[in-house]
């Protein structure tokens, strides 16, 4: 166990405690929280912080809310497919998405706050979707027929009945939801405007535009703190609310006419919603002078816009830089992953440590992240900050705990006879190991693998703060084209922009895949 | 008087129901008796509302009842796992139809006191659900049904599941209970003995 566990040790306290810790003695310089909290406009970044995560919270339960429940309750034709197309929003790049509703919503609607709700209620559906869905398809579907016969209206059933046992899972996604967009940075970023910031956002410009890294470290624990007392708080009310079901319920094919009508109804529109903006971004990139022209797409090789006019930024050379990124990052993650899921598995009680330190990044917003290795790796022998590989590193420092995630239940599903009957068998131990247990990790660490480098295609975050010139990740291009006036540099990013959402879609799809395959060892997955 | 009346049921290819027909008496106590999977409980759900009919008809008093939606039909439902409400209390069990209904505090707290009563359940009125044994849960069930006094109560196997001790006792108060309330009452059982000891007629299916 300790020498497995050694690399994964060694990485998170390098990579994570160490940028923490850097960013906590800011903190404690004297004078850095009165200046950074006295600054003019915090209160303004904390308010619409606050107020534009609140409503996108709310509008997003509510909307979230009929999906929820015909996915959960109903079969019916393209079931599937609609619970992908909910699905693959949430995991799509923050930068995808923005870009997604600047091509659709009408310029009025751009560096508005509106703007940045609707593109964080489409990003969050499957949150409600997935949590309350999840609940909801395990109440039994008779209970709902008792107050039925008891004389209860629909309205009745919905508020006695059906809202109080799924409390718990509803407030398991609003503070899910509310966390995502109390963080949100790529989303509002693209669509916020400089009206508009949050605190993430905020955080970012403090540090990379102001210099101001002690006012932004301030930031950020402030963030951290208040991240810590949602949670904190939201548990306590969860568990309070957590009802015990019996047996559960079973989805149907919709029989009566108003039932069929509504699985019609609400399954065409959930459909329109959740696939309007990701084809209008495509159809985006191919518009040009109000026609339809390939010349955003012809010109993504070089970063002129006309001979001798330089974008600055070279939409092809990122595409390029991106997947040597993802490449690395898998890789990193996968050994790092493996090794940490393998020492969690072999020791029962210090592993649940490992486990949970590896889990911390997740917890921690990008920008933190980012911005602690910016301020950690600056000075001889770590000045760090020039070398290409700590962005990839950064990268799978948050997709490592998918990894273990994925590994640990098959690890500890394999029973030791299976080794012992191969070891009886004539098996050296390497080959009893290598017949048992790799060939049952080979798909979920396939699955986590295509995660990981799905997470570093579209990590945007961190990457803000890692990120040199000439060596930008395809998120960064898109914000940076994006952020360009002129119309050849908005369709290039567009269509980058397209890339990217093909490129992370198919990855989600074969990932998802081979963990589907893997179903007989770990059922559901997740 | 409940009248089913040519009730055909189909789940895609297998038709569940063919043109079956009932009639319960006001105040009597009817048992349907058949083998498993014959399509008992389809029925039950068909008269309660909770499962539309391909074709046939539901009347209730000369009242044709067929289109209208379970809460506004007045029958009421014991299941075979009684599906108590598990957030609530037993007191609050029972109190749902008369809630639903918006009964007064006062005469609400007074039947569901009754009804507990008579189900011999008094001293455990504030107990949550989720802590009772099988037969408890199952007279907290019939309790509930019978609160909001409905026209008619069908009962899906409501003794299933119940040791035969248990069971022979709760059949004779059963059959006791819906005597002294003058309840119509429709009992789907596959027990010719419970259907004997409970029930003034016998159906088959």
């Amino acid at each position: 166990m300790p020498a497995l566990a050694a690399a994964p040790v060694a990485g998170l306290a390098v990579f994570y405690v160490w940028p923490l810790a850097t960013l906590l003695t800011r903190v404690l310089e004297p004078g850095s929280v009165s200046d950074a909290l006295s600054a003019p406009g915090l209160s303004h970044v904390l308010w619409f912080t606050l107020w534009q995560a609140l409503v996108s919270t709310a509008l997003t339960m509510a909307i979230g809310f009929a999906p929820a429940y015909l996915l959960a309750r109903f079969r019916f034709r393209g079931r599937g497919a609609l619970l992908a197309m909910v699905t693959v929003p949430f995991m799509l790049p923050t930068v995808v998405v923005g870009a997604a509703f600047l091509a659709l919503l009408p310029n009025s609607w751009h560096g508005t706050a509106r703007a940045v709700i609707v593109a964080h209620v489409f990003f969050n559906i499957a949150v409600v979707v997935r949590l309350v869905g999840a609940m909801w398809a395990v109440l039994p579907t008779d209970l709902t027929a008792a107050a039925r016969t008891l004389g209860a209206k629909p309205a009745q059933v919905l508020r006695f009945v059906v809202l109080p046992l799924l409390r718990s899972a509803l407030w398991a996604a609003a503070t899910v939801v509310f966390l995502f967009t109390f963080t949100s940075f790529g989303a509002v970023k693209l669509l916020g405007g400089a009206a508009n910031p949050t605190l993430e956002v905020e955080i970012a410009r403090r540090a990379t535009q102001l210099g101001d890294v002690d006012g932004a470290a301030v930031l950020s624990l402030l963030q951290l703190l208040i991240l810590g007392a949602v949670v904190w708080w939201s548990s306590r009310w969860q568990r309070r609310a957590t009802v015990h079901l019996g047996a559960g319920g079973v989805a149907r094919t919709a029989r009566a006419r108003h039932e069929r009508r509504f699985v019609a109804f609400a399954g065409a529109l959930t459909a329109l919603v959740m696939v309007v903006p990701l084809v209008v971004l495509t159809s985006r990139s191919f518009r040009l002078g109000g026609g339809w022209s390939l010349n955003a797409w012809r010109m993504l090789g070089s970063s002129e816009v006309r001979p001798g006019i330089s974008l600055g930024v070279d939409p092809l050379a990122s595409l390029l830089t991106s997947l040597k990124f993802a490449v690395v990052a898998a890789l990193v993650s996968v050994v790092i992953g493996g090794l940490a899921a393998l020492a969690i598995a072999a020791a029962r009680r210090h592993g649940s440590l490992l486990d949970v330190g590896l889990m911390l990044p997740l917890g921690t917003s990008a920008v933190t992240i980012g911005l602690g290795m910016l301020i950690t790796f600056d000075t001889a022998p770590f000045d760090w900050r020039a070398r290409w590989w700590l962005i990839p590193l950064g990268h799978a420092l948050v997709a490592t705990p998918f990894v273990v995630r994925a590994l640990l239940p098959v690890l500890r599903s394999i029973p030791v006879d299976q080794r012992a009957a191969a070891a009886t068998l004539g098996a050296s131990p390497l080959r009893a190991w290598l017949a048992v247990d790799v060939r049952r990790v080979l798909r979920p660490l396939t699955a986590s693998a295509g995660l990981a480098a799905a997470i570093s295609l579209g990590e945007f975050g961190a990457t803000t703060f890692l990120t040199r010139a000439g060596r930008e990740t395809v998120p960064i291009a898109i914000s940076r084209l994006l952020g360009r006036a002129g119309e050849i540099p908005r369709a290039q990013g567009f269509a980058l922009a397209t890339i990217l959402l093909v490129a992370t879609g198919l990855i989600i799809g074969v990932a998802s895949g081979a963990a589907r395959a893997d179903g007989g060892a770990r059922a559901g997955g997740e | 008087m409940l009248v089913a009346n040519d009730i055909t049921v189909r789940f895609g290819e297998r038709t569940v129901l063919d043109r079956v027909s009932l009639t319960v008496a006001s105040g009597e106590v009817v048992a349907l008796l058949g083998p498993s999977g014959v399509g008992k409980s389809t029925l039950l759900r068909v008269i309660a509302g909770l499962l539309t009919a391909d074709s046939g008809s539901v009347s209730l008093d000369d009242r044709d009842v067929t289109m209208l939606p379970s809460h506004r039909r007045n029958i009421g439902l014991v299941f075979q796992d009684e599906q108590l409400f598990p957030h609530l209390t037993v007191a609050e069990n029972v109190a749902f139809g008369l809630r639903m209904q918006r009964v007064g505090r006062a005469a609400t707290a007074a039947r569901v006191a009754e009804l507990l009563q008579l189900v011999g359940l008094a001293a455990l009125a504030n107990l949550h659900v989720t802590k009772l044994s099988g037969g408890e849960a199952k007279r907290v069930a019939l309790a509930r049904s019978l609160a909001p006094r409905p026209a008619v109560l069908l009962l899906d196997e409501p003794l299933t599941g119940l040791d035969r001790e248990l069971h022979d006792r709760l059949a004779t108060e059963l059959s006791a209970l819906l005597r002294a309330t003058g309840t119509t009452a429709l009992l789907v059982t596959h027990d010719v003995d419970e259907a004997t000891a409970i029930a003034d007629r016998m159906e088959r299916l």
